[in-house]
């Protein structure tokens, strides 16, 4: 019976309880250390009971040291610390003293503290809901399988990703076409995510094949525009890939020949899609991302197409980016900057073509920065939410300042801008939101501006010339010269494909000033923005939605053509809906329409 | 001191007459029962239990004892013919032989005293238990242990050679009766198998408490395997409880000796339980029955051993029939009039969409459902309910409105299931909760953190900074939206404040609170505007398991290892009631849809429903065999369903208090159950990976519960509780720890993964 009784518990004999006692420096008899060991086996029972409730009740199935640490706590009894770690601890034997011990080594709390190594297994915590039974029948999946987030891939996912890739990365435009159009809409290959991600983390090995970059790049594109997809921290990974295209002096950018300046462009504007659409699925991001483009920013070291890279991805995040991080590092930048634009030696010319890029870069970021700015003043209540906290710079000084590192090729913007604006850029609805509208010109030139251009260039004849000037290449480069800038602008940037930025900066502008204010304002006062009529705000889902289908047009274009136009609008709707406040009260149409009229009187 | 005892002994039986008429009965029929030797005076039948077998040295030491206790009181003739039956030389001592003062053979009253004297002596040679000492004191015992004190001297003078003998006397006596029980017609044995498990530990606990160390080791060893398996979980405690020092800090074995173990036994079974054990003078049985137990006697036929099953279980034994007498107000309360033109308007609009004809009488019904008043139902203002907020009246119209949509379930048309997982849930998963309107999900865990999240698009978002809130323009129409700050919307929140495990969390009806409950002794009450703590609750000092709103709000129940549950209302501090009465840890805890009762579920393996009103307990439910970790009532109120670990999904028939179905299929501990919202449907969900739905419109359409069983609270639970299973879904290898049924009737489920 005792044999039975032992078998069923844990026991403590009188040895242990003697040596123990030893080693506290206390001589026990053989009948209080029996005694004692008795007590002791019936707490550690008693304790075991109590700790079981925790785990009942934390909805476990195993009991943890933790568990028991509660149950002593509750009891009144120190918690015994150090058995938390999850390996299990080697239980070891002294041959000699009959002993078992656990082992106990020294942890160093200095190295362990300085350790690199990431502990894994620390995602984020999620919920994520699927559709297990309809009508409690129809199994949509096996039943008893594990989640898709840790499923092991099936033969049909894994013939897909090799299929995907292939087409993605092969010679064949069309596929690609498709196999991105697939990737988008797809529902069932989230399993895939880490795989594709990891895909795409190949930029770093393909920098010298601008092709192949572009395709990741338009994969990016893809996956993120997946409703389906749930990118959780994979946000970060595909952030690092896109910044790489953006800022890294890529292998191709060597050639001169090479475009490599829309692949920047183009990843900007991805980085900027990313942020707005997925930038809350990791906290920070948007200050690890401008750190990381300010420090290119300083480092002087950095080629120019770096700078480049940095520039127009402040640009791509929003006016406020470029007031915090650009702005303010002007000064130091412009000295830079200046020293390459006066060099004429011939070996310089390269460099110095780069230099103007970036000068142009600046320059559009920075028009943006003043017209959003003034902007956001004159509608204290909507514009400025958030930069309420932050904005110290108060506009005239910062116009002051900006005027005196570009002169007259910053006035000219505001200066010409209504004009421009008013004739080419009112009917697209593109540009809906203008945080986002720095690439699309692009597109809309190309796609959808022919009927309001023939409009507004009947309607006025002085901006009808300017319009058409910029509505098409040639034009605009006979708009640009008119500033000492453009012509070593137009000197440098060689080929075709060097111009489309330029191209795009233009355009940019144009479209600030359509809202008219852009110019106004620095010449007299800001005016507060007009009431908005509530029938107004209905315009602006119907314009997004007409975005939607520019957008769709774009995509059939680019994907032919491949010096590919991002098209503005591939932003998600949601995007739009998450800015609704703001731009139902712009009341857009109402003030084109005003402005257009106005501008039918400006003397230009 | 004998009239005393036998005072007590009368006393406890409360029957004196009938008392004497049996003695003189028992003397002869004692010698036939089971073929022992006969005792040869009626009047010294005490020791012949003891008698019996003198083989045992144990018992001949007892016999001494008696012997020597007989010549000291000077009854020789006693003595001369107890050393004749036992056959035990004469002792050179012994000789005082004086007069016996009355060896009465005949029911007189000396005779019944020497017969008392015998039978008492049994008892105390059996011990100078505490247990048996107390018969002397008058009838409720102050404390076992006071008691003790107080011994007759007949007990000192007997401790210092019966202590040997007695426990072995244990076990004669629990296999004695055994041996009756088991002989006994089968119609009683199954009841009076009932006394079996309470005896069992009280005998045990008597001989660890009197230092019977391996007595009580012997004992348990040789009887514990017949106890009932349900018992398993207490008889492994008090398996490792062995010295009298142990028994001070254990507070379940506290409760089973300070409580009544309650039984249910027809009068019939009754009758023979007691004649057997007055016949065979066996006091040691009889006083525990006394002392310990509580038995229910009730006329009729006795219960067939499923019936007994079916009820039986719980820490403490059955319900008394008494306590579940008490009317419950089950109905629902009467829903408030809502403006009809808003609901109207939208009616049309659907109905320009189409069917315009269907909808109208589907409402109609829902309109006459809430303007009836209940006949079951409490008064509307029996407890003081929260005014209806113009955000309440649009959430009732919206619920409404999704009733007209939402899908009639039953055996044909299932509904669908949703399973949120909880992934990458490190921290430990252990509360979950969804919003009425299934908007919210929030997650309690065993970091001490709650985690919400927003089902839908909206995102979640913080009120701004009261130094922002004076910028805004508060007489515009969205100043609602205005004052949400933009900045902060995010998928999720953490709260931060507990500083233990959270056990249980629960959305507030209108959305706008969370409440939770941690290890750490506190209920919180967080603003789901602001995502901070408002409250901390304190009061329960110990773990808390579990807390819940009430289906109006403002009042929430919290129940934990302090055994009491405790009512608060969010704007006091203090509680406003405290239900104490459950022998263990509270579970979980549930309000009924009316607001006007709790029911609570506990770790002794009983519900109880308490009136909020009065802080009565006004149902014991009995029946699970394990801790109840999930309650659910069912829409109209009227039933109730409760879970346990031992995998077992009852159902509750408030009204009558009775158990009216027992469904079996779970595997593990059933954590969550859920209604759909008319009822039909009963979704439960276990650690065994599976959500089951179990058809809960047949289960509670063919109940007729007739007089008698409302009178005798004696059930009849169908066989084919596998006919109510409509399915059973297994999930990805995820626990199940909460449903719920969306306004339109799709099922949600929740667990974390964890491979």
């Amino acid at each position: 019976m005792a044999d039975r009784e032992e078998r069923r518990f844990a026991e403590v004999p009188r040895e242990s309880v003697k040596l123990v006692a030893e080693s506290a420096g206390v001589e026990l008899s053989d009948d209080v250390a029996a005694l004692l060991a008795e007590d002791v086996c019936y707490r550690l029972r008693e304790a075991t009971q109590s700790s079981s409730q925790f785990m009942r009740h934390a909805k476990r199935r195993k009991l943890t040291v933790e568990d028991f640490n509660r149950a002593l706590r509750w009891s009144n009894v120190e918690a015994i610390c150090g058995y938390g770690a999850q390996d299990v601890l080697p239980f070891r034997s002294i041959k000699e003293g009959e002993l078992f011990f656990v082992e106990d080594r020294d942890i160093n709390l200095v190295e362990l503290a300085l350790a690199t190594n990431i502990p894994k297994g620390c995602a984020e915590t999620m919920v994520r809901v699927n559709v297990s039974y309809l009508d409690g029948k129809g199994n949509l999946e096996p039943q008893g399988t594990v989640p898709s987030a840790v499923q092991t891939l099936s033969d049909d996912l894994l013939k897909y990703y090799q299929q995907i890739t292939r087409a993605i990365l092969g010679e064949d435009p069309h596929l690609m076409k498709v196999a991105l159009l697939d990737l988008q809409s797809n529902s069932k290959m989230a399993a895939l995510l880490p795989y594709f991600v990891y895909v795409i983390s190949g930029v770093k090995s393909v920098s010298h094949d601008l092709e192949q970059l572009n395709r990741l790049l338009h994969m990016v594109k893809s996956l993120i525009q997946n409703p389906y997809l749930y990118l959780g921290s994979y946000v970060r990974s595909l952030v690092s890939s896109v910044m790489y295209c953006i800022l890294e002096p890529l292998a191709a950018s060597i050639n001169p020949l090479n475009d490599h300046w829309t692949l920047r462009d183009y990843a900007a504007l991805l980085l900027s899609h990313i942020f707005w659409s997925h930038g809350d699925l990791v906290s920070g991001l948007y200050h690890q991302i401008l750190l990381s483009l300010q420090k290119v920013l300083s480092d002087p070291v950095r080629p120019l197409c770096s700078h480049y890279g940095a520039v127009v991805g402040l640009h791509a995040l929003g006016w406020k980016a470029v007031e915090r991080v650009l702005y303010p590092h002007l000064p130091a930048y412009w000295a830079n900057l200046q020293a390459v634009l006066d060099d004429y030696s011939v070996s310089n010319a390269q460099v110095k073509a780069d230099g103007h890029k970036v000068y142009g870069a600046i320059l559009v970021a920075v028009e943006r920065l003043l017209k959003m700015k003034a902007l956001s003043l004159s509608q204290p209540a909507e514009g400025p939410r958030g930069s309420g906290a932050w904005s110290p710079v108060p506009l005239p000084a910062m116009y002051g300042e900006l005027y005196s590192f570009f002169g007259d090729s910053l006035a000219v913007r505001f200066s010409t801008g209504p004009g421009l604006g008013m004739a080419a850029k009112d009917p697209p609805p593109g540009p809906a939101h203008p945080d986002t509208a720095r690439k699309m010109p692009q597109l809309t030139a190309n796609l959808s501006l022919s009927p309001p251009l023939a409009r507004s260039s009947s309607s006025s004849s002085s901006s009808a010339q300017r319009s058409r000037a910029s509505s098409s290449r040639p034009g605009q480069r006979a708009a640009g010269p008119s500033r000492d800038v453009f012509p070593k602008a137009r000197f440098t940037a060689p080929p075709a494909g060097g111009a489309a930025p330029t191209f795009a900066f233009l355009i940019g502008g144009r479209q600030m000033g359509r809202r008219c204010q852009g110019r106004r304002p620095f010449l007299t006062a800001f005016a507060p923005a007009a009431p908005a009529p509530p029938s107004l705000t209905a315009s602006v889902p119907a314009s997004s939605s007409s975005a939607l289908s520019a957008a769709a047009l774009a995509a059939a274009a680019t994907a032919v053509a491949p010096p590919p136009a991002p098209p503005l609008p591939s932003l998600p709707p949601r995007t739009y809906a998450h800015k609704l406040p703001v731009i139902g009260r712009v009341s857009k149409p109402v003030r084109r329409w005003a402005c257009s009229h106005y501008s039918l009187h400006l003397p230009l | 001191q004998f009239i005393l005892k036998m005072a007590a002994v009368q006393s406890g039986q409360s029957e004196t007459e009938e008392e004497k008429e049996i003695q003189p009965e028992t003397s002869n029929d004692g010698s036939r029962t089971d073929g022992r030797p006969p005792a040869g005076s009626p009047g010294v039948p005490a020791p012949s239990p003891g008698a019996v077998k003198p083989s045992a040295p144990g018992e001949e030491e007892t016999l001494r004892a008696v012997l020597r206790f007989l010549q000291k009181n000077n009854l020789s003739e006693s003595v001369e013919i107890l050393r004749r039956e036992a056959g035990l030389p004469d002792e050179p001592e012994d000789q005082t032989g004086s007069e016996s003062s009355g060896t009465g053979s005949g029911g007189q009253e000396a005779g019944g005293g020497v017969g008392d004297a015998g039978s008492l002596l049994s008892r105390v040679s059996a011990a100078p238990t505490p247990a048996a000492a107390t018969v002397a004191a008058p009838p409720p015992p102050p404390s076992k242990v006071g008691a003790g004190d107080d011994r007759p001297d007949v007990n000192v003078v007997l401790s210092a050679y019966s202590q040997q003998g007695d426990p072995v006397l244990y076990d004669v006596y629990y296999s004695g009766l055994k041996k009756f029980i088991e002989s006994v017609l089968d119609c009683h044995r199954a009841e009076l198998s009932q006394v079996f498990y309470p005896l069992f530990v009280h005998m045990y606990l008597e001989l660890v408490y009197n230092n019977h160390e391996a007595e009580s080791k012997a004992f348990f060893e040789k009887f514990s395997g017949d106890q009932e398996c349900y018992y398993a979980d207490d008889l492994r405690i008090l398996s490792s409880l062995s010295k009298k020092e142990h028994m001070r800090g254990n507070e379940t074995l506290l409760d089973f000796r300070t409580s009544k173990f309650v039984l249910r036994i027809s009068r019939d079974s009754y009758q023979l339980l007691k004649r057997h054990l007055q016949e065979r003078q066996n006091n040691q049985i009889w006083t525990i029955i006394q002392e310990h137990l509580y038995i229910d006697i009730f006329d009729g036929m006795p219960r067939s051993k499923s019936q007994i099953d079916a009820m039986s279980g719980s820490l403490a034994g059955e319900a008394k029939r008494d306590s579940n007498k008490a009317k419950v107000f089950y109905g629902l309360l009467k829903e408030p009039e809502i403006e009809v033109p808003l609901d109207d308007e939208d009616e049309e609009v659907e109905n320009e969409e189409g069917k315009p004809k269907k909808k109208k009488p589907k409402k109609d019904s829902l309109g006459n459902k809430s303007k009836k008043q209940d006949p079951n139902a409490p008064q509307q203002n029996r407890i003081p309910l929260p005014e209806l907020k113009d955000s309440d009246k649009l959430d009732k119209i919206m619920n409404l409105k999704e009733a007209t949509k939402r899908v009639r379930l039953g055996r044909d048309t299932l509904p669908s299931i949703c399973f949120y997982s909880f992934l990458n849930a490190y921290q430990g998963l252990t509360a979950v909760d969804f919003t009425d309107d299934s908007s919210l999900i929030a997650g309690g865990y065993a970091d001490s953190t709650v985690r919400v999240w927003s089902v839908t698009p909206k995102k979640l978002r913080r009120v701004k900074s009261a130094a922002d809130l004076s910028l805004i323009d508060k007489e515009s129409d969205d100043v609602l939206e205005r004052i949400m700050d933009e900045k902060t919307a995010s998928e999720s929140k953490i709260l931060h404040g507990h500083s233990g495990p959270v056990y249980g969390i629960s959305f507030s009806p209108d959305r706008n609170y969370l409440l939770s409950c941690s290890e750490d002794g506190t209920v919180r009450l967080w603003s789901l505007q602001t995502f901070t703590c408002l409250v901390g609750y304190k009061g329960h000092n110990y773990p808390v398991w579990d807390t819940q709103f009430s289906p109006y709000g403002y009042y929430f129940i919290s129940g934990g290892h302090d055994r009491v549950a405790r009512l608060w209302a969010t704007d006091h501090y203090q509680p406003l009631r405290m239900f104490a009465g459950h022998l263990a840890d509270i579970t979980c805890t549930r309000f009924h849809p009316n607001s006007n009762y709790v029911a609570t579920g506990s770790s002794d393996r009983t519900i109880r429903l308490w009136d909020v009103l009065t802080g009565n307990c006004v149902r014991i439910l009995t029946g699970h065999k394990g801790p109840i970790h999930a309650i659910a009532f069912s829409p109209n109120g009227k039933f109730m369903a409760s879970g346990a670990t031992d995998g077992r999904v009852l159902l509750w028939d408030i009204g009558h208090g009775i158990m009216i179905g027992d469904l079996k299929g779970h595997t593990d501990a059933i954590y969550t159950l859920k209604f759909s919202r008319d009822g039909e449907i009963l979704a439960s969900g276990s650690m065994d990976n599976t959500v089951r739905l179990w058809d809960a419109f047949k289960a509670f359409d063919e109940l007729e519960t007739d007089d008698f069983t409302a009178t005798t609270g004696h059930i009849h639970l169908p066989e084919n509780s596998q006919e109510l299973l409509l399915g059973t879904y297994l999930t990805k290898a995820t626990p199940v720890i909460h449903l719920h049924f969306t306004r339109r009737n799709l099922l949600l489920a929740a667990g974390a993964y964890n491979p």
